[in-house]
């Protein structure tokens, strides 16, 4: 460590002889981020995003984006002499005929698919956290940024090959710009350059892919990480955590080492993936022929939502004055990702508008103790997944051989039903679990042991829960006996909710209205006083085991 | 009446069968082989000389009218109770006459018929029949009423890349890019073709089974139901080139991985060093 130190050291004083920024990277080398598993989702996202960008890189090498029609004469037996666009025999050279090419291909989807994913779970840690408080609601919305921009770029790359997944994909976005009243028409025109499929749209979309597109999520991602670097990365309760500190590791060396690791790591998922899968087989799709439509065409599943919702919508169009407003294409494609996108953006503002909660908050929420926010959470991903579901009915049906009417009809009614049933089970399942919590801080922990008091009464005897375990659980530093902790911690009238952080509260900072967001917990009984003996504690890996304080 | 038209049509299964005998002799241990993976499509692989045909001409009558007696036989005591002791159809089933060999063959080398259960849409199931029988079936089926009938040699002799093009405009909206098989309205379904033997997916075509539109020599011709069928051959017996295939089922299969394996395995991996730290 102390050759690390001085090694590091050196280093500092050579760059501060030419850029006098030793203080800087003395400084950034000793920032502190908080370990916590949850807080390594949003570095799948980086990290595949960065092997995005090296296989993408790999791809363009050989990718013509071009729709001059050639004669395919690769390796590949069953297209060999077919007419195609030079787009779609090029991504067919890269396939069999490029050194590399087909897992580059591979993987490069693979880490598309994953990119989304993982800023969808690292997005729902943000939100059941509570991350996204202030002082934090702009980062919040740069993610939100992100993963519309993602969507984006998926589909541009998903458009590029030119095969007949490829083309029914675009088709489908022309018709769905189309649908969009008065100015549908003009826009699809714009967009493709003319009539659908015009010879304009994948020369854009490849700009679009390449350049633009990575361009700007690369932008928000260098913003998305400095406004962490600068606020400081939240972290939960525990021993020695305050709102005003960051307990952790390092960034040098056991943060970066953990951080290299775990790129190796998701590049090892993804090289698995890429070599062991097949993902899109473009020779099997064929060249794109807007006369041939595939059973099981589908989007990548980050736009399967909006394929769902267009398969749940009725069949309702307004027409008259001779025009049509065809609500069954701009509904589900148009009016609803853009209420949901709108609604997820401002998500941070409407919470503290509801709660007329203005602290700051460095200290990060259990989802349990945010019963409405957990739940509203839950309902949000009920529908999205009844959605996605409907997006995929049709292979679904065929693979259990179900009926899709009924499938379909089935969903329709789960749309507008299992969300408020996932709301009010959540709700109820976080009450709960602060109930066993409280349990655990007021009574201890069970031991087993009953003992019989001299007057006949029965007792059982409680293992008082080890401060580790109690400031997990309650935010809540004291050293002084459980008794009076825990009535600080649930002290009658005073809105502390559940509150850990509660103590930590800036200075000054308003009292926080208790109410629906955080459904009040139970305060806790009184008669705790019990001389408690030690003994095992079986029960503490429940509340996992928080990290010891590292600085 | 019946007999005649016994006579000149039931021709093409009789010769196959004959073939099938011939081939047994000369080439005995080729056709054990081949037999394990179709006995038909090494059938119809196999070159025929002209003495051969001309020899073989020559026994056809007599062997025909066994084929269609044995057929016959098979008929009343497995199919008539549904279709009628005169392919005249009733409550369990369908009328058979003017169904032509090629409706017999698809559905009971398909394993079809004969139907175990009154269902949406007959399943797919091991045959009941064996090739011979299922021939000496068709002739039967041939000799009362005609109608479409698969045609003679082999049925895989197309060209590859007009059968992918032929796919793609006429099967893949249903049976799927690959042939995986996708959902129709009602519980029907499109199969997926990789199980079905040459014989039967050209059988298919001619006869329009279930939901499936007929192809009639006039709109695929015979080159074409046969390019059809070797891409359909192709796409069953092709591997992948890009790994395990997921079903063929196109970006729902993908998306189920990346979350099932790739999200799961690499949250699992945070845990991991989140435990470790």
């Amino acid at each position: 460590m102390s050759l690390l130190s001085k090694g590091t050291d050196a280093g500092a004083v050579w760059v501060d002889d030419r850029l006098g920024s030793s203080n800087f990277v003395r400084r950034s080398l000793n920032k502190v981020f908080p370990d916590h598993w949850s807080f390594m989702l949003g570095e799948i996202a980086l990290f595949t995003f960065i092997i995005l960008l090296l296989t993408g890189t790999y791809l363009s090498f050989f990718y013509t984006p071009s729709l001059t029609e050639v004669v395919y004469d690769g390796s590949y037996v069953p297209l060999k002499g077919v007419t195609m666009s030079q787009a779609y025999a090029s991504t067919l050279d890269i396939s069999f005929d490029v050194r590399g090419g087909l897992i580059m291909r591979q993987i490069h989807h693979w880490a598309a698919l994953l990119f989304m994913a993982s800023i969808v779970v690292h997005l729902m840690r943000v939100y059941f956290t509570g991350a996204f408080r202030k002082p934090r609601e702009l980062n919040w919305i740069i993610g939100v940024a992100l993963l519309v921009l993602g969507i984006a770029e998926g589909f541009a790359g998903y458009s590029l090959p030119d095969d007949l997944l490829s083309g029914t994909g675009a088709r489908i976005a022309y018709s769905i710009a189309l649908s969009i009243p008065v100015v549908g028409t003009w826009t699809a025109f714009l967009v493709f350059g003319g009539e659908y499929p015009g010879v304009a749209i994948l020369d854009r979309l490849y700009s679009a892919h390449i350049l633009l597109l990575p361009g700007l999520i690369l932008g928000l991602i260098t913003f998305h990480m400095m406004m962490i670097w600068y606020q400081k990365h939240t972290q939960f309760a525990g021993p020695g955590r305050t709102e005003d500190n960051v307990v952790g590791s390092r960034l040098f060396p056991t943060y970066a080492a953990k951080a290299g690791g775990f790129f190796m790591l998701v590049f090892a998922v993804l090289a698995a993936l890429g070599g062991l899968a097949q993902i899109n087989p473009i020779w099997l799709y064929g060249p794109y022929d807007a006369s041939q439509v595939s059973a099981g065409s589908q989007p990548d599943w980050y736009v399967g939502f909006l394929d769902g919702s267009t398969r749940l919508m009725p069949n309702w169009e307004i027409a008259g004055f001779g025009y049509t407003v065809p609500l069954n294409v701009m509904i589900p494609t148009v009016v609803l990702p853009g209420i949901l996108f709108t609604l997820l953006a401002l998500y941070p503002f409407l919470e503290a508008r509801f709660t007329g909660d203005r602290d700051y908050h460095n200290l990060l929420d259990r989802p349990r103790d945010v019963p409405v926010r957990t739940a509203i959470g839950a309902m949000s991903i009920t529908f999205y997944l009844v959605l996605m579901i409907a997006g995929g009915n049709d292979v679904i049906a065929s693979v259990f051989h179900l009926d899709i009417i009924s499938m379909s009809w089935v969903l329709r009614v789960s749309l507008f039903v299992l969300p408020p049933v996932a709301y009010f089970v959540t709700k109820r399942a976080c009450l709960a679990l602060q109930r066993s919590d409280d349990e655990l801080v007021h009574h201890g922990i069970e031991s087993g042991t009953i003992r019989r008091l001299p007057n006949g009464e029965f007792v059982e005897e409680t293992v008082p829960l080890p401060a580790v375990y109690r400031i997990a659980l309650t935010g809540v530093e004291s050293d002084r006996p459980q008794l009076e902790g825990a009535t600080a911690h649930g002290e009658e009238g005073k809105p502390k909710g559940p509150g850990y952080g509660d103590q930590h509260v800036v200075e000054g900072a308003p009292e926080r209205v208790p109410g629906f967001f955080r459904a009040k917990r139970r305060s806790g009984p009184s008669d705790t006083s019990a001389p408690r003996p030690e003994a095992a504690m079986p029960e503490l890996e429940r509340s996992g085991k928080p990290a010891p304080p590292e600085q | 009446m019946t007999t005649r038209r016994t006579s000149e049509q039931g021709t093409s299964v009789q010769k196959t069968a004959l073939r099938r005998r011939k081939r047994a002799s000369s080439y005995g241990v080729v056709l054990m082989a081949l037999a394990a993976l179709g006995a038909v499509y090494a059938v119809l692989l196999a070159p025929q000389s002209l003495a051969q045909e001309q020899e073989q001409e020559q026994q056809e009558p007599a062997n025909q009218s066994m084929q269609v007696e044995e057929g016959r036989q098979l008929y009343l005591n497995g199919c008539s109770t549904c279709h009628g002791l005169d392919l005249q159809g009733g409550a369990g089933g369908p009328s058979l006459i003017g169904v032509g060999a090629s409706a017999v063959v698809f559905q009971v080398e398909s394993g079809r018929m004969p139907l175990h259960a009154g269902v949406q849409q007959a399943p797919r199931k091991k045959p009941r029949y064996s090739i011979e029988e299922i021939d000496a079936l068709a002739a039967y089926i041939q000799a009362n009423g005609g109608g479409p009938q698969l045609p003679e040699g082999d049925l895989t002799d197309g060209d590859l890349q007009l059968g992918g093009a032929l796919f793609r405009t006429n099967c893949a909206s249903c049976h799927n890019f690959a042939g995986s098989g996708g959902a129709l309205t009602y519980g029907k379904y499109a199969p997926e073709l990789t199980p079905a033997s040459a014989r039967v997916v050209y059988s298919a075509m001619q006869h329009g089974p279930e939901s499936m539109p007929r192809y009639s020599d006039a709109q695929l011709t015979e080159e074409e139901k046969k390019a059809i069928t070797r891409y359909v051959r192709f796409l069953a017996e092709s591997g992948d080139v890009g790994g395990a295939d997921l079903g063929r089922y196109g970006p729902i299969s993908e998306g189920l991985v990346v979350w099932v394996v790739g999200i799961t395995a690499l949250v699992g991996l945070t845990l991991w060093i989140g435990a470790r730290s």
